[in-house]
């Protein structure tokens, strides 16, 4: 019925009501009484006009929603009578549920929310061996040979940031391009917004001139403002004329799923048939399997595939097809942290509630004798549940309101982290599902901490309530077993939220402690490629000579060298040996490629352990040398000097000099074994990477150093200086995060809690002012009551830590996969965590315990 | 009077008229429209004053009977009264409803005087 209808109808009933009462009266003075006892004797006859109203009205349909509508008024009433007591329940019930939904958000965006591509529970992520790339060769042979996959695609792993320079138009800028094979955006199902995606033609042209490219959404509308005129245009890449083909959709994020952390601008064909592209395990896979194949299946028939090719081809790199599926690859490695996360999220609200519930108790504590009144006028039992009930959801819903702003601008926040390198995290968003999650918690948070004080309130015979609402005593009592339990379990849970973030606060800081192999503080990084192609060996060193001692003179700098690949950042593997040594084909050693030029390991910090390092002589005309880090030279030759030592590599190369390991895939794993080439006797490298170690901040060389170099190039871009800490940062980054929510959240369970035991020692120590009084009268000192008072604190503190500490022992295990360097059962982590609260409790319970110590014994007694 | 027993002797009155209140009303409409006023004075007179009408019952029966289409309702002018009240008039769909209610009332009046007086029957 709709509310026009109702109000009409309430309005007639009014009416009715108001005439037959007043024909009642008439009738009763027809008989003789006066006006005034008449009325009276037509009320007496026809009752409660009122409550005749109501159950009259409860014939119509909306009734429920009327009353509801009624209870919301009241409950909105009741908050506005309390303003302090609301302001705080919606800052908590808000703080709570805002963490709550913005993990949601990343969780919804890492872990739930299926990849944006089409069919993506289809895909497949081939690597080989634990994380390497596969060789070209053995990927066009999978590719053809398998019967498992409807296709397979592939992108060169062996691109890194600023691979290529643009210039001509504008500002000359580096670009960070990824080759991938000409199926690779068929396979994902990802179709150009703009344009089209490569031709069997532009697949099949040079490595190093690229026929045609694709730009990225992002770097389209950050270089073009969007304009879609510039597809069929040719910009000017490497000094070569590339035409763009297409614009990728904005929803394709390339770098999310793959390569978190680093910004992909365009992409172009790689060209597997030409020879000029760089060898060795280049390749990354993925697949997308036929309808019916499974990945174990696939797996079976990849690995049989792989043992053939290998004795087919005993000339390529060994390759172990390890399969994926894409989703897990991609979030996997996340998913045991946003677990934790969700799990704090969980504890917090639980938290939020326990201190909601004893807030409302309280509230409740004073609306007694209104709740027994109501009840004496003929409200039942569930009627004044629901009442209540609706209060403290429209309070939780206030607080969710407050939440979703949280949110908002929470996962604005985490959106644009692009230093953290998680996957997908640009996704991250408050979309349709976030906000069922925030309604969905917002009414089971109202109905979990709105529910007890409900049952309690509720429950009280009616004439007790009436009676017993102007006294203190004794609803002191029935609060209390209720309100202690609350207090300890909010300890009990806060101790594990703290306990879980000392765990991982400390393996963070194990994992900055841990010694990288250089020394990232005070060294900077910058691409340094020249711009035009140098044709000959000669004129490359002469390059390398004269931008090295430019580097050298610019002031502040320390140490300059030049290297392709820096720590952390890149990985390409060569199978390697030592000259008359035979290896089992299945072991043979591999080794990390470097090359590098000399000043390289001054500039990095990289120690040498033994013999010489490169200098400016070894040069092509020069002895092949080559240097080894300590595993490598462990893994050759066990037991013996490494230096002096031939190695199989382009027809033997000597080693000169060990040096120390350098942790390569970031600070958790160690490092392996790692090969460096002097840059002046090879070509084999796709980047020039200038290092320098300085004296001043890094970050005040980069004007310095773009004067210093400009004769060398006066189109090199200076914009990708990067700060070797700034890469370490981005390594150590994911721990960071977990890190800083979880510390948050333990935080702001921490201040929960103390506010909650501040809350009901204060409220005991009002409660029992008289007795405190008497007590004092009968010569108490001040001292024992303070005491008394911290000591009944002490109590339910160390409750609640006993039972949480208990809890975080049995779950502390699920977080073993997350630390390192500590363990779960940490002693020093626990007794702090117990010590602390503890101290907080006692902190928190100070103020009301004095106020108690200083009651004056005969004016408490006189507030009676 | 201790407020049990008050309470026991309004149950008495009222547990009656619970199902049976709808059927009364329909029937007092059977003589002519009436208003709430009317139908509850003139149940209460013809029962002796032993069904003594709550008005609590009263008016939400009356709109749940206009709810159901057994009674329609308009302000009229009183005859003896120079004022409208509203007024009930019974349907054809309400007279149906009143024969199934008494037909149902008799079943089971019927059925109550066998089990409680068994040898009236025989005789």
């Amino acid at each position: 019925m709709p509310w026009w209808r109702i109000t009409k109808k309430n309005a007639d009933l009014d009416r009715e009501l108001r005439s037959d009462l007043e024909l009642e009266e008439e009738e009763q003075r027809e008989r003789g009484l006066s006006s005034k006892e008449a009325r009276y004797a037509a009320v007496r006859a026809f009752g409660n006009t009122t409550l005749i109203r109501e159950q009259t009205q409860a014939t119509w349909s909306w009734s429920w929603l009327e009353s509801f509508a009624g209870d919301l008024k009241y409950g909105f009433r009741g908050m506005r009578r309390n303003v302090g007591s609301t302001v705080f329940a919606i800052l908590i019930a808000g703080l709570g549920i805002g963490g709550a939904s913005t993990v949601f958000s990343v969780v919804n965006a890492l872990l739930l929310r299926p990849l944006p591509f089409r069919d993506p529970g289809q895909l497949v992520w081939i690597s080989n061996g634990e994380n390497y790339s596969t060789q070209t060769e053995h990927y066009a042979d999978l590719r053809d040979q398998n019967q498992s996959f409807s296709d397979l695609a592939g992108w060169s792993g062996t691109y890194s940031s600023g691979d290529r320079e643009l210039t001509g138009t504008g500002e000359p800028e580096r670009l960070t391009s990824v080759p991938v094979t000409g199926n690779f955006f068929p396979l994902l199902g990802v179709a150009p917004a703009i344009g089209r995606s490569f031709t069997r033609d532009e697949t099949e042209g040079k490595y190093s001139a690229p026929p045609a490219m694709l730009l990225s959404y992002s770097f389209w509308r950050r270089r073009f403002h969007s304009d879609p005129a510039v597809v069929g245009q040719k910009l000017t890449l490497d000094n070569q004329p590339v035409m763009i083909v297409g614009v990728l959709p904005a929803s394709f994020d390339f770098a999310g799923v793959f390569a978190p952390g680093t910004p992909i601008d365009i992409f172009v064909p790689w060209p597997l048939k030409d020879d000029t592209k760089p060898h060795g395990n280049t390749m990354s896979i993925i697949g997308r399997l036929k309808p019916g194949a499974t990945v174990q299946s696939a797996q079976a028939e990849l690995t049989v595939l792989a043992k053939r090719l290998e004795s087919q081809h005993p000339d390529r790199n060994p390759v172990f097809p390890r399969l994926v599926p894409l989703e897990r690859h991609v979030s996997g490695q996340v998913r045991p942290a946003l677990l934790v996360l969700m799990c704090a999220v969980g504890v917090v609200m639980l938290i939020v509630c326990a201190n909601l519930s004893h807030l409302q108790l309280a509230r409740m504590g004073t609306r007694q004798k209104e709740m027994a009144v109501r009840s004496a006028l003929g409200a039942g039992r569930y009627r004044l549940l629901r009442q209540v009930l609706t209060e403290s959801i429209a309070l939780s819903c206030c607080g969710a309101a407050l939440g979703l702003l949280l949110a908002v601008a929470g996962t604005r926040g985490l959106a644009h982290l692009s230093a953290f390198n998680l996957p997908l995290l640009a996704s991250v968003r408050v979309d349709g599902s976030t906000l069922a999650f925030t309604l969905l918690a917002a009414i089971a948070s109202g109905v979990l901490f709105g529910l007890a004080p409900a049952l309690q309130i509720t429950a009280h015979n009616l004439r007790e309530g009436l009676q017993d609402a102007g006294r203190e005593s004794s609803a002191g009592t029935r609060h209390g077993w209720f309100g202690d339990g609350l207090v300890v379990s909010q300890y009990a849970l806060a101790c594990v939220l703290l306990v879980g973030a000392a765990l991982l606060m400390q393996s963070f800081l194990r994992v900055l402690d841990v010694n990288l192999g250089f020394r990232p503080e005070h060294a900077a990084s910058l691409r340094i490629d020249p711009g035009f192609k140098i044709p000959s060996q000669a004129q490359q060193n002469s390059f390398i000579d004269d931008a090295l001692h430019r580097a050298r003179a610019v002031p502040g700098i320390t140490a300059a060298g030049i290297s392709d690949v820096l720590p952390l950042d890149g990985d390409r593997g060569w199978q390697v040996g030592a000259q008359g040594q035979v290896y089992d084909k299945d072991h043979h050693p591999e080794a990390f490629i470097r090359i590098v030029s000399d000043g390289y390991f001054e500039a990095l910090g990289i120690a040498l352990k033994s013999g010489r390092a490169f200098t400016e002589g070894d040069r092509a005309s020069s002895e092949p040398v080559v240097m080894v880090n300590e595993t490598l030279a462990r893994t050759l030759w066990p037991g013996q000097n490494a230096v002096g030592q031939i190695v199989t590599q382009d027809g033997g190369r000597k080693v000169v000099g060990v040096v120390a390991d350098v942790h390569h895939g970031g600070p958790e794993s160690s490092g392996g074994s790692e090969m460096y080439l002097p840059m002046r006797q090879t070509g084999d490298y796709a980047a020039m990477r200038l290092v320098v170690r300085t004296a001043l901040p890094p970050d005040s060389l980069a004007a310095g150093i773009r004067t210093g170099l400009r004769p060398l190039d006066p189109n090199l871009p200076v914009t990708e200086f990067q700060t070797l800490q700034g890469l370490v940062d981005k390594v150590v980054s994911p721990r960071r995060f977990l890190v800083m929510l979880l510390s948050g959240f333990a935080g702001f369970a921490l201040l929960l809690a103390s506010l909650g035991i501040y809350a009901l020692i204060s409220y005991s120590v009002n409660e029992r002012t008289k007795e405190i009084g008497i007590r004092m009268a009968l010569g108490a000192n001040s001292g024992v009551v303070l005491r008394g008072v911290l000591a009944t604190t002490l109590r339910l503190a160390l409750a609640g830590v006993a039972l949480g500490t208990l809890a975080s022992f049995a779950l502390s295990k699920w977080l073993e996969s997350l630390l390192f360097g500590t363990t779960p059962a940490n002693p020093a982590v626990f007794s702090g965590v117990a010590l602390l609260l503890c101290a907080v409790a006692l902190a928190a319970a100070y103020l009301p315990a004095r106020r108690a110590s200083r009651i004056e014994p005969l004016q408490a007694l006189r507030t009676e | 009077m201790s407020s049990m027993a008050k309470q026991t002797q309004q149950q008495q009155r009222t547990g009656l008229l619970q199902g049976t209140l709808d059927m009364l009303i329909l029937r007092t409409l059977l003589y002519g429209p009436a208003h709430g006023h009317q139908i509850g004075k003139h149940i209460q007179r013809t029962t002796n004053e032993f069904l003594q009408m709550q008005h609590g019952s009263l008016y939400p029966a009356l709109h749940r009977l206009e709810e159901r289409g057994w009674v329609v309702s308009k302000w009229e002018t009183a005859p003896d009264r120079n004022r409208e009240f509203k007024y009930y008039r019974l349907t054809d769909k309400g007279k149906k409803q009143l024969v199934v209610e008494e037909s149902q009332w008799k079943q089971m009046a019927e059925a109550v005087a066998r089990v409680m007086w068994p040898a009236a029957e025989e005789s």
